[in-house]
């Protein structure tokens, strides 16, 4: 929501009855300190806030009506714009879903291969935040040193997908493409770099003075007050709740892997990173099962009908180009039902809700973003604090505009 | 645990139920008066066994030409004490009716309620601040209503609101 007229009068009203001493300040939309475009108007009274207003919408894209038209594999392209830092869990939500929904089972390789993505990708996403959450407190050389082993992850997405940032990875029933013949060795080379890189990572933030002085009980959260807003994700561990998608509601083969919920016990923002930073080794841990032995097989499920069919079959043989044709004009074919399957994004609870009618595209779309749910809690969490902290209140909460609007 | 949210759902709070109707879906479905969708909520949320004291979700459903009433509020419950069971709660309304907002209940609902109202036209009564969330305050129509074209209705009454402001600068 831009600032337009009913929101100008309100600001206006708000300004003009300003207590002695107080000034408005406006933090956003555009600001190098909200790394996405969100928009805060602070009320100060010297450096302490009074009150704060956040204004979202600026990345709005209204995907859910996009997907009302788009067929089940194109809307795979919109999950890829929502949460831009680790892409590949929202486009393992969605095709998950759509597999549930049209009750199709993937072959054990593509799942062994989702889950080790997955949680590289996760890796890729508490690196971000833990960086920027350095870099906002004064620490850039944390971040520079993990960006080289992200560098690392990427490349093997790219690899894998063709692209780096939109990585449009899976499709329904299975992978794009099989995977490529070095990739556990390649996975396990990234892991052996990035093991002494996360220690040395871990720490100089935490064993920083500065760093647990700034951050030790700041932004904090009680765990009743996380439940009622509808926390998720590391932010909610941190405050002491051990909810985590993947044990409560086990989905793929999480239930069959061995890790940890790290948990914290304030919500501050030092907890936050102490369980972001405890969960990249617990991701890492799980890699470690899965990599070495991804099964031998197909790269996706036997369906003529929903997975298309080699490029080269179509040139030749009949069956094939017809189911090609059947494919890209009319999409799968997903029967009449309802469908909410919760996974874990690296912010916390991704669902995606949908609603089909047996037509080719959904008639209704419905993503649970982690981020809109605790993203209204963050003027509460800011009010009282100094104008400093509430920066680091934002990096450690880790809010992505293009999930926030979506 | 299905059976025990159906019963008692049926026992004690029977006179709310608006219909029972299945849908095929793989979270058990209920459907709820509009008036009565603060009091189920609330019993679902402090009865010590259920203990449906988690807002997973809050969403809407338009059916236009395919349903009557037409939109369906859908919120999404899960109980974390009973294994992370959920339920979907739909209230039922037709359109330009409004329904009693759950923001005293949960305070996580405070955003979601206004993104339906936002991106759907249905307004949640005894909401402390039923205005736009995501979209600009002069902003026409709703636009997941399935009658709102797809392409919208262009940005050039938005803009012009803009030059205007700059031109008196």
């Amino acid at each position: 929501m831009a600032i337009y007229d009913k929101t100008e009068t309100r600001f206006r009203g708000k300004f003009e009855n300003l207590p002695e001493g107080h000034i408005l300040v406006n933090l956003g939309p555009s600001h190098p300190a909200t790394h996405g475009i969100l928009q805060n108007i602070i009320q100060l009274d010297g450096e302490r806030i009074v009150d704060a207003e956040a204004i979202i919408g600026y990345v709005h894209r209204c995907f859910e009506k996009l997907g009302e038209k788009y067929d089940y594999n194109q809307f795979l392209v919109c999950t890829d714009r929502m949460n831009y830092v680790s892409t590949p869990l929202n486009n393992i939500g969605w095709i998950l879903t759509v597999e549930h929904l049209m009750q199709i089972e993937v072959p054990e390789r593509v799942t062994y291969v989702r889950m080790i993505i997955s949680e590289l990708s996760r890796i890729m996403d508490h690196i971000i935040c833990q960086g920027i959450l350095g870099v906002d407190l004064g620490a850039f050389s944390g971040m520079l040193h993990m960006f080289h082993h992200r560098e690392n992850i990427y490349t093997i997405i790219e690899k894998l997908t063709g692209a780096r940032l939109t990585t449009t990875f899976c499709r329904v029933g299975g992978l794009e493409r099989d995977i490529y013949p070095e990739f556990s060795q390649e996975v396990n080379q990234v892991i052996k770099g990035l093991k002494p890189a996360m220690d040395e990572f871990k720490d100089l933030l935490l064993r920083n003075r500065i760093f647990n002085d700034r951050t030790a009980g700041i932004g904090g959260i009680s765990a009743e007050e996380a439940i009622a807003y509808g926390y998720s994700g590391p932010n909610l561990r941190a405050t002491g709740v051990d909810h985590d998608v993947r044990k409560d509601t086990p989905y793929m083969l999480y239930d069959k892997v061995d890790f940890d919920i790290p948990i914290g016990e304030d919500g501050s923002v030092l907890h936050r990173a102490l369980v972001r930073m405890e969960e990249m080794y617990q991701s890492i841990r799980i890699i470690e099962q899965l990599v070495d032995n991804i099964p031998k097989g197909r790269y996706h499920a036997d369906l003529p009908h929903s997975f298309l069919p080699d490029k080269q079959k179509v040139y030749t043989s009949m069956e094939e180009l017809i189911y090609h044709f059947k494919i890209i004009m009319h999409g799968v074919k997903v029967p009449p039902g309802e469908y909410y399957l919760a996974t874990e994004a690296a912010n916390g609870e991704l669902g995606f809700y949908i609603v089909s009618e047996g037509e080719k595209s959904p008639w209704r779309v419905h993503v649970r973003r982690p981020c809109f749910w605790f993203y209204q809690s963050f003027t509460d969490l800011i009010k009282g604090g100094l104008l400093a902290d509430s920066v680091a209140t934002m990096s450690s909460l880790n809010v992505i505009a293009g999930e926030l609007d979506c | 645990m299905k059976e025990k949210v159906e019963s008692f759902l049926h026992s004690k709070l029977s006179n709310y139920i608006f219909k029972d109707e299945t849908v095929t879906s793989n979270i058990p479905t209920y459907f709820i008066k509009s008036e009565g969708i603060v009091p189920v909520v609330k019993a679902l949320k402090e009865d010590p066994e259920l203990k449906f004291d988690f807002l997973n979700d809050l969403t809407a459903i338009d059916w236009l030409g395919k349903k009557d009433p037409r939109f369906e509020i859908c919120y999404l419950l899960k109980s974390p004490k009973n294994k992370h069971f959920r339920i979907m709660l739909k209230v039922p309304v037709e359109d330009g009716e409004g329904v009693p907002s759950i923001l005293s209940v949960f305070k996580g609902a405070n955003w979601p309620e206004r993104e339906v109202y936002d991106l759907f036209g249905i307004e949640f009564i005894n909401h402390p601040r039923m205005d736009r969330l995501i979209l600009p305050d002069n902003f026409q129509g709703h636009p997941l209503r399935k009658d709102f074209p797809l392409e919208g209705f262009g940005q050039d009454y938005l803009i012009s609101n803009l030059l205007h402001i700059h031109q008196e600068d």
